[in-house]
């Protein structure tokens, strides 16, 4: 569908400059322009499909090589499509690493820590952004400057107290130290802002209690917000590497990217399961992303903080 | 007004007799514009919204909201206190000591500094190698982001399928993806390697792929080509919200007036989207500075050169979690947070010379 939208609007009309169409109010992320030429419209695929060779070139290697024979992976030059296709290398792969195992935990930690992260800044969020408190400004400065601090900084304290806790090697320490955010309340807020302050009074007039109003009123009206920022708060803890890496140590506790890398030292050049390792790691958020395309670059680009 | 009240004299009161705040410290006047000017957005921002509650319904005072307001507060505040504000005081007094986690610390000053400036060569190579990735993959990823954005965004056959090609790699880990590089890096069957010995063979020229990451030279390449393959897609997207913002009027004005494409481009688009480049700069300059997984994956199991792609983190947590000097890897990572602090801060000064706001806004 999304294609056809793209397609039809070149096909119907000619290269007019009085067809161009006109920006829709509603839709600015589609609006239209049009090239000016044929040969610069051909020029202008050529390249971008060039581009979009470039892109998905790392994806058909992997899967390339996660279906070959060892014999014909040490080839030049390189086969593309292996003589056999070598389904059991994924067999052997899940075998040797308890990849179900880093599933689960990525699964769990990414859903805890999203669960927790919109719990505890939409009821900060809406204080700050809904009641009236002394040192409200005065804390919330102190919350957007902590989003000055980078994570490394934190690390080692929060790497301490959880061995002091005795919670090294477990779910609490993989979870709570990033269950908190203050660019989720800060986003969170600003959305909460522009929802019309007579709601809120109006409920307070039929006898709404300020948490009845923050859950029956202003979170289901946040609903496009609190879901980018599920799907971006998801996708960063279901990639965090260097977290995970320092706070768990056996392999029944590792997440999905510490897993894979804890793979690749015990796999080292056995490029067939390490591939086959990689395609098992990132097919469902690529599936995700290809169903779910709209709130995944929505979420991404509504905290503006890539993938990191 | 209030110089009729007798009230003794203080150096405030002399200096400003309006002011009436106690609170308010005798600041000169140059240091107090200069605050305002930095964080002038912030205060806006807080005062407007504040403003607006006065003159909407908040004229009346709410002693009933206080304590409330204090307890939906509370769970986010406690996990802040615990995790964050408080680790990052004993992050700086455990940069004073020296600390294997297993011997009881010993205070020693500043001396985890003193050895990181001074006599720390590795320390050294890790700053140069981060500073090499920022100045490399930032510019790189903006002119890139651009390019894609500005091509993207018109209506042209498939614009949706790219879109949703050049942004796959966003998404992605990177763990799995800087392995798949590593395996694309490798020397003799890569597939990089691969396409420079079938060029070799077209074109008879003497040319050999390198050893890439085991290659000083070369390592540091193959990160930022790395990046740039997985980040560009975001730039791209930020980019074509940028874009889409710059009113078509200025555009078909600049056509009527006779300016070429290039010319509208640089005239208008590169002004015109300025606030975003503003804003893709300073958070990917902080990006390029805490580079960790991708060189610790692709070349962490590399017998080649280890330092060539160390950068501050990865040396961090070598430190920390290898080496086991918690000090001298806290004094690091306060460091790192200054530097970072710095050219944040030093961005957002110099932005005023060439961010175009539009008066409206």
């Amino acid at each position: 569908m999304a294609l056809a939208v793209g397609g039809s609007s070149v096909g119907e009309d000619t290269f007019d400059s009085k067809a161009t169409a006109k920006p829709s109010p509603g839709f600015p992320l589609e609006r239209i322009r049009r090239p000016t030429s044929l040969a610069r419209h051909l020029a202008l695929h050529a390249i971008l499909i060039a581009g979009s060779v470039v892109m998905l070139l790392p994806f058909a290697w992997m899967l390339s090589t996660s279906l070959k024979e060892p014999r014909e992976i040490f080839t030049y030059p390189p086969v593309w499509i292996p003589s056999r296709i070598a389904w059991e290398n994924y067999a052997t792969t899940v075998s040797v690493m308890p990849f179900g195992r880093f599933y689960f935990n990525s699964f769990v930690v990414a859903t805890s820590v999203t669960l927790l992260q919109i719990l505890t800044s939409s009821l900060a969020a809406f204080a700050f952004a809904r009641l009236r408190f002394r040192g409200r400004n005065a804390l919330f400065l102190l919350y957007l400057a902590t989003l000055m601090i980078p994570f490394q900084v934190t690390m080692i304290p929060n790497f301490v107290l959880m061995r002091f806790l005795g919670w090294y090697d477990s779910y609490q320490a993989l979870i709570l130290p990033t269950a908190f955010s203050a660019l989720s309340t800060f986003l969170l807020r600003q959305y909460f802002l522009g929802i019309p302050m007579d709601l809120d009074e109006a409920a307070r007039m039929d006898g709404a209690s300020s948490l009845r109003i923050w859950w029956q009123i202003i979170m289901p009206l946040s609903g496009p917000a609190i879901a980018a920022l599920a799907v971006f708060t998801f996708l960063a803890s279901w990639n965090d590497f260097l977290w995970p890496l320092v706070i768990t140590t056996s392999l029944e506790m590792r997440t999905l990217p510490v897993g894979i890398s804890a793979f690749q030292g015990q796999y080292n050049v056995q490029w067939h399961l390490l591939m086959a390792g990689s395609v098992i790691a990132m097919l469902p958020v690529l599936v995700i992303y290809v169903i779910g395309q709209k709130w995944v670059v929505r979420g991404v680009t509504l905290t503006g903080m890539g993938g990191r | 007004m209030s110089r009729t009240v007798v009230r003794p004299i203080t150096p405030t009161s002399l200096q400003d007799p309006t002011m009436s705040l106690p609170s308010r410290k005798p600041l000169s006047s140059k240091d107090e514009n200069k605050t305002s000017e930095d964080f002038g957005e912030l205060s806006r921002a807080v005062s407007e919204t504040s403003e607006v509650y006065h003159r909407r319904w908040w004229a009346r005072w709410r002693p009933d909201q206080q304590w409330e307001a204090y307890l939906f507060l509370l769970p986010s505040f406690a996990g802040f206190l615990i995790f964050v504000a408080l680790p990052v005081v004993a992050a700086l007094a455990l940069s004073f000591v020296r600390w294997n986690l297993l011997s009881p610390p010993t205070f020693v000053g500043t001396a985890n500094y003193a050895q990181l400036l001074t006599h720390d060569p590795i320390f050294r190579k890790a700053l140069w190698n981060t500073a090499y990735f920022t100045v490399t993959i930032v510019p790189l990823q903006l002119v890139f982001g651009l390019a894609l954005a500005v091509a993207l965004n018109r209506a042209i056959r498939g614009v949706m399928l790219y879109r949703l090609i050049y942004f796959m790699p966003v998404v992605t880990t990177i763990v799995a993806v800087a392995l798949v590089f590593q395996w694309m890096f490798n020397r003799n069957f890569g597939l990089f390697s691969a396409m420079i010995w079938r060029l070799a063979e077209l074109t008879d020229l003497p040319i050999s792929p390198p050893d890439w990451l085991s290659s000083t030279s070369w390592a540091k390449p193959a990160v930022v080509i790395l990046t740039l393959w997985k980040n560009t897609g975001f730039t791209m997207v930020i980019y074509l919200a940028g874009l889409q913002a710059v009113p078509q009027e200025l555009y078909d004005a600049a056509k009527v007036d006779g300016a070429n494409a290039w010319q509208r481009f640089r005239r208008i688009t590169v002004p015109m989207i300025s606030p975003t480049t503003f804003f893709l700069l300073v958070i990917q300059m902080i990006g390029a500075f805490q580079l960790f997984s991708e060189p610790y994956v692709m070349t962490r199991t590399q017998s080649g050169p280890l330092q060539a792609t160390l950068t501050i983190v990865y040396y961090i947590y070598q430190n920390a979690f290898e080496f086991g000097r918690m000090g001298k890897a806290s004094a690091m990572a306060w460091v790192l947070f200054t530097l970072i602090f710095a050219f944040t801060f030093i961005q957002t000064r110099l932005q005023r010379r060439w961010v175009h706001y539009e008066a409206g806004e």
